[in-house]
């Protein structure tokens, strides 16, 4: 039997509230930064939530015009964090054998500000109005197909929706189309840009976002008793996954291994986690299972956390159940205090700050505890950053989206 | 006030620059919009409904097949601009 390729990364690109690359994301990471702010717009004022975590930087300082015009903001972040990513791992221009090369880019909701505009235009402008152009906007593959075209991918582009799942699962399905041989080097992760009065509306009357108005740099506070809901984040990252045999032969810097994924589904409810974490445990436990991993190689998490009350709580129990005496040796950071909910984007980015966690020995901190709820009792590294240990470690990065769908991404330090 | 040939190209090349990133100095009249602009039937589409607000002219879908070069365009406009 031959032995299973090996998968690692040689690229990333983030384009985040923290910082408009992986770089400044990473600093500000560390710094213990907050990328929420007050939305300033007009339409902002009538709503129930009136912050948001924008990205730092202008899309239309990174593109051309005519791409500015042909891409929601959805896919411009992911042109931008793939550009990035692309460059980071060493490669120029198109792919050089663009039948092994793929792309797995997933949004949560794909280009909802180009439809809710493009409603608009029809109904104050009428039909004509509607630009030939609306269609690829929209669709939620766009993102994918247009970081497929610019670096030539065959293989398969790709585009997973799994809600705030999104970004954790377009990395583990690239794993899985290495392993598979249908690719040597795969783009990877999830965008979104939903800062819109519908989205905030709709998430607002959910009960699921923070109304914190008085203090947003304060509401996205995962693990602390005063936590009330989420903080709408947008943004996009991106990896470079590449087969390890691909990589070598290239002389290419690796950022750390892909060691594995494990999926589960809750099939509880289409919104709420299974309170018990059942589905988040089964998810952990596949995870090191197919990473080859024991419990105590484990020394880091990138907690899904998003400063629910109820779910940062079930995502604690599973990771005690399944890791028992060894959990309380892993650094837990829940880097969504910093950054908000990216929803489609989240699980890539936080897949980033994992990587890079591994390459820089690092653990970023999570800010904005300023009472641990009592019921946490594993490390959470707060408000400091904290050197990871020496030797061979693994990290995980865990997301879980509306829909019950759990995604674990275990990768190892190289 | 009709617009001379100069002006309508003048006029056109920047919606095009605008809609398809071409360079505006490219937009001559014996370009072809497919052959030498690049400009996409999509593109073309953006091209015809800018055109239409910008001069004030319609342009029907049947008659956009027949504008093949960016002269042909700057005629069209030219006999049928109010």
């Amino acid at each position: 039997m031959t032995a299973r390729k090996s998968v690692v990364v040689t690229g990333v690109g983030a384009t985040t509230p923290l910082g408009g690359d992986a770089a400044s994301f990473w600093d500000g990471l560390l710094a213990g930064r907050s990328g929420v702010r007050d939305l300033t717009e007009d339409w902002a004022e009538a709503l129930p939530v009136r912050f948001a975590a924008r990205v730092a930087v202008e899309p239309s300082a990174h593109l051309k015009p005519v791409e500015m015009r042909r891409l929601d903001r959805s896919a411009q972040f992911a042109l931008i964090a793939a550009r990035e990513a692309w460059k980071d791992a060493g490669f120029e221009g198109k792919f050089a054998e663009p039948n092994r090369l793929g792309v797995m880019v997933g949004s949560g909701i794909g280009g909802v500000t180009t439809l809710l505009n493009a409603y608009d235009d029809l109904i104050h402008k009428g039909p004509r109005a509607v630009g030939p152009r609306t269609v690829p906007m929209l669709m939620p593959n766009s993102p994918a197909a247009y970081v497929g075209l610019e670096f030539d991918a065959r293989a398969g582009v790709h585009a997973p929706v799994s809600a705030c799942a999104t970004g954790a699962e377009a990395v583990g399905h690239a794993i899985e189309m290495i392993r598979s041989g249908r690719a040597d080097v795969v783009l990877a992760g999830g965008t979104e840009a939903a800062i819109h009065p519908l989205p905030i509306a709709a998430f607002a009357n959910m009960m699921a976002m923070s109304k914190r108005n008085d203090d947003p740099q304060h509401a996205s506070r995962p693990f602390d008793v005063g936590r009330d809901g989420f903080v709408l984040g947008e943004g996009c990252g991106i990896l470079v996954l590449e087969s390890a045999e691909h990589a070598a032969a290239r002389g290419a810097r690796v950022y750390a291994e892909a060691a594995g994924v494990g999926f589960s589904a809750d099939s509880h409810d289409i919104a709420q986690p299974e309170p018990d974490g059942r589905g988040v445990a089964e998810a952990l436990a596949f995870a090191l299972e197919d990473a080859e991993l024991s419990a105590g190689d484990v020394k880091h998490l990138n907690a899904h956390a998003t400063s629910t009350p109820r779910g940062d709580l079930a995502e604690v129990m599973a990771f005690r159940k399944i890791l028992g005496s060894a959990a309380e040796d892993v650094a837990i950071s829940a880097t969504k205090s910093m950054h908000g909910h990216l929803l489609g984007g989240t699980g890539a980015i936080e897949s980033v700050a994992t990587v890079l966690a591994l390459h820089h020995r690092q653990a970023p901190p999570t800010i904005n505890i300023e009472t641990l709820d009592p019921e946490v009792t594993l490390d959470i590294v707060r408000d400091k950053p904290r050197a990871l240990p020496e030797g061979q470690i693994a990290a995980l990065n865990d997301s879980f989206g509306f829909g019950g769908h759990n995604v674990v991404v275990a990768f190892r330090s190289v | 006030m009709a617009l001379t040939q100069e002006e309508i190209l003048a006029d056109l090349a920047e919606i095009v620059e605008e809609v398809a990133g071409v360079d505006k100095d490219d937009v001559q009249m014996d370009k072809s919009f497919t052959g030498d602009l690049d400009v996409d039937s999509l593109t073309m589409v953006e091209v015809v409904v800018a055109a239409e607000e910008k001069f004030g002219v319609k342009i029907p879908d049947d008659a956009v097949k027949d504008l093949s070069t960016v002269g042909d365009a700057v005629g069209y406009i030219q006999k049928n601009q109010a």
